[in-house]
Parts: C-alpha cells; structure tokens; sequence
C-alpha cells in the first residue's frame, strides 16, 4: 500500500469514527453499550483484566502501559480497525461474520470513549 | 477479482449473480479487503507464492442457504472450502488447501438449538463457539458442563469433526457426538443416527439409529456439510481434586505409564493430563549440559539432589468428593507398591459450581468446562503463530522413550538441540498418547522453510516407527494421508471411490486430508 493510499484509508477510517460518534446522546450511548456488548464477546477472552489473558501479557511484555484495551486513552479508529482486520503477533484476522464493519465501529467507540476531546 | 481455479470470469460473476440472490448480496464477499481476511493467521507460507490464497467466500446462514449454495456451487463446478467459526488455527485457520477454492463460512449458522440438563446433550449449529455454549449455559444456569479444547473461540462442531480434544471426562469430542445433520454434495439433506427417523424423540440420545453408521465418513473428510450436530455434555461433577506422582529413575517410566494405563482404562481416571519430566524444561546452565549430554544416569543424580524427580504425572479426578479422595488412596497405592521412591503431592481441589472469584484466580479454567485463549500464551509474547505435530503413539513407557529418542535424532540431524526428556505425552484419547510437538511460525521464509522440512521428515520418521498423526495443518494433509499407506495406499482409494460416488464435481473442500477429487487427483498427488 503506498503513501497516498494507506492516507485516504486512515482519513475514511477516521471520517467513519467520526460519525459513530457524531448524533444524539441516545445513540452515542447505545453504541457505547453496544461496542461493550461486542468487546466483551470478542476482545475481552485475550485483552481483558486479571490472569490468563494473552493479549494483555503481550502488550506488557512489550512495555505498553496500561496493557489492558479498555484502559488506554490513546487508541484510534484506524489503529484498532487494522490490527482487527490484518492481525498482530499471534493475534488473528477477524473476518466480517465474526465482526462485523458496524460492530468494529461499536468497539471503536467503546475503546475511544475515554480519549481526550 | 479472483477466480477459483477451472472457473470462466463468466461463469464465476454469473455464479456470483445466483448467490447473491440466494444468500443475501451482504454475505458473498468477492473483494481482496474481504476475502484476505479468511487467509491463514498463521501460515507457515507467510510471504510465499505456495500459500493458499480463497477467491470468495460465501455466508449461508441456514440449511436451506447451505443447500443452495451447495447446488451453485456443483453448476458452475466452483471448489468450496467448509469452516465453521474458522478459528482453527495452527491447521489452516479459515483458509482452503486449495488455492482459489471459495470459503464456505458457517459462522452465521450460530444457533444453540437446545441444552437439555436432565439427559444431558445440546444441539448447535456449526458457528457457535465454545464461548457461546458456555455463555448459554451459564445464563440460564443450568447444572451441566461443556469440553472445551484450549481456544475457547472454536466451533464445537467444527472441532469434533477434526476430531479434537478437551480436558474433562467428555475429552474426546467426536466420541461425545451423538447424531448430525448433514448436507451431501448434491445439496440432498441428509440426518444421522436416529435424526432419520422424522418424529425422533432421541435424535441427541442414541447414535446408531439403524443401518450403517454413518457419522465418521463426516470427520477429516469432504463428503458433506454438517449442519447441525448433538453433543453429550457432562453433568456438573460435585468436586475435583488432582494429585501428581513422581518417580525418581529413568526406568521408572514404564511401571509409572503402566499403572496410569491401568487406571485410565478402569474408569478410574477419565481425564486429559500429561506425562512430563520434571528435568525438561529449566534453564538451569547445569540442566541444559546434562540434557544435551543424553546421560540418564547424571540426570537421576541431578534429580535426585534437587528432590525434582525424573518422570512425574498429575492424575485429574472428577466426581464425588469422597469417591475422588478414595481414587487417589488407590492410585497412591498402585503406584507405592511397584515403583521404589515414588512421592506423592496433593494439588488443587474445587467444589463446583466455582464462584465467579474463584474462576478470576484460575489461569487456564479449562479443565473445569470454562472455556479461555490463555492457551495463546504458548509461543511467548513475540510469538507469530504456531503448527502442530502430533503423532500417536502406544501408551507405554517404552514407546515414549523410543519416540522420544527418534524424534530427538531427527531434530539433531537438522540442527537443533532438544534434549532427550522432552516432548510433552497427552492422554486425550483413550488408550493412546500423543505427543504434541510446537513449531513457531514466523514470517520469515527461511524458517518457515526450515520448519516444514522438519515437520516432514518427522512424519516419515514417525510411519517408519509405526506412528501417524492425529491431525495436521493443511499444509501436511497430503503428506500424512500418504503415510497411512497399507496395502498400496487402499484406505485412501476407498476414500477416493467414495468421494466420487458422492461429490463427482469436486465441489466439496478438494484436497481436504489428502483426498482429491478425481479431477484433480493428478495435481493433488
């Protein structure tokens, strides 16, 4: 992928999370909840709290702090939607009829909800 | 957009046109954004033309979608590759053998169709994950147990049709099978056991039915596409306790696999577990001389002076709490009166149901019907991925010194040093161990290629021994299959005789455990 086009693909991404968080309270709530609901289905086994969670031990071992996903207040759209969708170390692939393009968008929210304004 | 190999782009986008209408236009994924996602996380031809790229894929979400995309499929002779949640990693993953073949995806097919806890059995569609049978469960309570394997993120369906194993007494898990539903490849459908009887009331009870039985011709095979299929789950035992036992000496090994083959084949223990030397694994500076030396005895010694014990197994019990205490006095016994200096430990114990705080302190809560991922922390923090190999072999102590010691040669010969105490022996089968032996996947060609050579050399060196393999990766089906060659290679042209019978176009995953249809035998061979 070169320069030009992995630019368009972060300013989509980007311009996508935008809008899952864009509309009334109301929405922007259930799609938190939402994002929860799938984050908890998906990502949680691996990147959630307390013992025997690879991810998390990973992302330890490699000196990110905090480790655990749903702490950080640094992730992007683009960050989590390509490590969901072209895989990390030894984490996966997810396909669409795992998580769907929505879905990601929901966990996007979810993961971002703590970001800085 | 891609085309499955022998397929026109006429035909392919006139195939493509029908599916859509057939299955949802959602749910036929022809881009390379969509497709690459069903590619192997972790391929052992990571960045090598060889690696087996899918041309679509398609996302039925009920049998009679199956049955139309089965029946495109044999119109336009286009080559499928079946998954069920996908996660099959260290085998292929979501990716065909094939290339080009189009991925059948089953994942949306994730209805749990029943859990019944007074016969105890479920029934599941080919896309629910051991998370999502155990979620079920969980929620409404009920006082019964599923067998996951290590990843919780598997189809139960799609891990018994590999003929995968769990930890708990229900451990083999298409011995835990009890009836199926079933797509030929003529789109006919098709149920098994007493399913054939249209007012079954013990579809998930009894498995013969009547007549031939049927459902092993649907495991590691390409005859059919299971669409529904009966487990028995085990009632939630009142407790569990294990103890391990450790022998001193070298020689031990053999009274120490003897009794333990005695008490698993009396009932007495029904659970996976491992025989280990505790010597294989430390990094001690001395150890490592001492394993490289091959020296039995100055490993006794070694063993000896740091009180660790040469040979050690845990024995997992489950049941009730007095009956499993009464097992391990037994066992203790068995293994006092024939092994001089054998020690004994108590380990963990539970009453069940665990509470959800027990359940945070337990790192690998499999073993007690909990499915986790903490099975992903074997290869390191750094790990890309992982294979397996996975010979069978005899329960006895001197077959697994003698695997031990061949495979350590052939390791040796390539240039790496193992040692000569281990690979780890499973029992998740009965009557037989399996050593399950961990390759690295990286992405770097040289190692991959360097893996492979020695995964191959290693199953040719096993079938010279009178070992084969349980499973594999897609990458080593064909070389497997050809071991199991009695009689000029019989089993496999009855294999071929029946795949033609059934699946004369070929459609059904081509090439799945070394089983080609007939017009690609000679490319598949």
């Amino acid at each position: 992928m070169n320069m030009k086009k992995a630019a368009v693909l972060l300013i989509l991404m980007l311009t996508a999370a935008t809008f899952a968080w864009a509309g009334p309270p109301q929405e922007k709530d259930s799609q938190l909840e939402r994002g929860h609901k799938v984050y908890d289905k998906w990502c949680f086994p691996c990147h959630g709290t307390g013992v025997g969670k690879p991810g998390t031990d990973a992302l330890k071992a490699r000196g990110q702090n905090p480790a655990v996903l749903e702490e950080r207040t640094d992730l992007t759209a683009a960050l989590i939607n390509t490590v969901v969708r072209h895989g990390v170390g030894f984490m996966p692939v997810f396909r669409k009829t795992e998580i769907s393009d929505a879905e990601l968008d929901a966990i996007d929210a979810y993961l971002m909800r703590n970001n800085k304004k | 957009m891609r085309l499955p190999p022998g397929v026109s782009a006429g035909d392919f986008s006139a195939a493509i046109k029908e599916l859509e209408s057939a299955i949802g236009k959602e749910w036929v994924f022809t881009s390379d954004e969509d497709v690459n996602l069903y590619r192997d996380s972790y391929s052992p031809f990571w960045h090598e033309n060889q690696e087996p790229i899918p041309s679509a894929a398609f996302a039925p979400d009920s049998v009679e979608q199956v049955q139309a995309v089965v029946r495109i499929a044999n119109r336009y002779k286009i080559p499928l590759w079946t998954i069920s949640t996908g996660k099959n990693l260290g085998y292929g993953g979501s990716a065909p053998l094939l290339n080009g073949s189009a991925v059948l995806d089953l994942k949306r097919m994730n209805r749990v169709l029943e859990v019944n806890d007074k016969n105890h059995y479920a029934l599941v569609e080919p896309g629910v994950s051991y998370f999502d049978l155990y979620r079920h469960i969980r929620d409404r309570d009920l006082p019964v147990w599923i067998d996951p394997p290590d990843p919780g993120w598997g189809s139960p369906m799609g891990n018994a049709l590999e003929r995968g194993g769990g930890y708990t007494p229900m451990r083999d898990h298409f011995d835990a099978h009890c009836g199926m539903e079933v797509v030929l490849p003529d789109g006919e459908l098709v149920r098994t056991g007493m399913g054939a009887l249209p007012t079954a009331k013990t579809w998930q009870q009894y498995r013969y039915g009547f007549g031939p039985y049927m459902d092993g011709m649907f495991s590691q095979s390409n005859l059919g596409v299971v669409t529904k299929m009966g487990f028995w789950l085990q009632p939630q035992p009142d407790a569990y306790l294990s103890g391990s036992v450790t022998v001193p000496k070298h020689d031990d090994l053999t009274p120490l696999v003897e009794i333990f083959a005695n008490l698993m084949n009396s009932g007495v223990v029904q659970a996976t577990t491992t025989v280990v030397s505790p010597l294989a694994y430390s990094r001690d500076p001395e150890l490592v001389k001492l394993r490289a030396s091959g020296s039995t005895r100055d490993l006794e010694d070694y063993a000896g002076q740091k009180g660790i014990g040469y040979w050690s197994v845990s024995l997992p019990l489950y049941g009730p709490e007095k009956v499993i205490a009464a097992q391990w006095e037994y066992a203790k016994q068995k293994f006092s009166a024939a092994i001089p200096g054998a020690t004994f430990r108590d380990g963990a114990s539970y009453k069940f149901p665990l509470t959800e705080e027990q359940l945070t302190k337990i790192v690998n809560p499999v073993p007690f019907g909990v499915p986790s991922l903490q099975t992903f922390s074997i290869g390191g923090p750094k790990s890309q991925g992982h294979m397996w190999f996975s010979p069978i072999i005899p329960m006895t102590g001197e077959a697994v010194i003698e695997a031990q010691s061949v495979f350590d040669k052939v390791a040796q010969s390539l240039g790496y040093v193992t040692g000569t105490t281990g690979f780890p022996i499973w029992n998740f089968f009965a009557r037989a161990f399996v050593i399950i032996y961990f390759f690295p996947i990286e992405h770097d060609i040289e190692k991959n290629r360097r893996s492979r050579e020695i995964f191959r050399r290693l199953i040719k060196t096993a079938a010279e021994h009178g070992w084969g393999e349980y499973r594999t990766h897609t990458a080593f089906m064909g070389d497997i299959m050809d071991a199991y060659s009695f009689n000029n290679h019989s089993l496999l042209r009855f294999h071929e005789t029946v795949k033609d019978a059934l699946d004369p176009n070929g459609i059904l995953s081509a090439g799945k455990n070394g089983i080609w249809p007939k017009s690609m035998r000679k490319a598949g061979a």
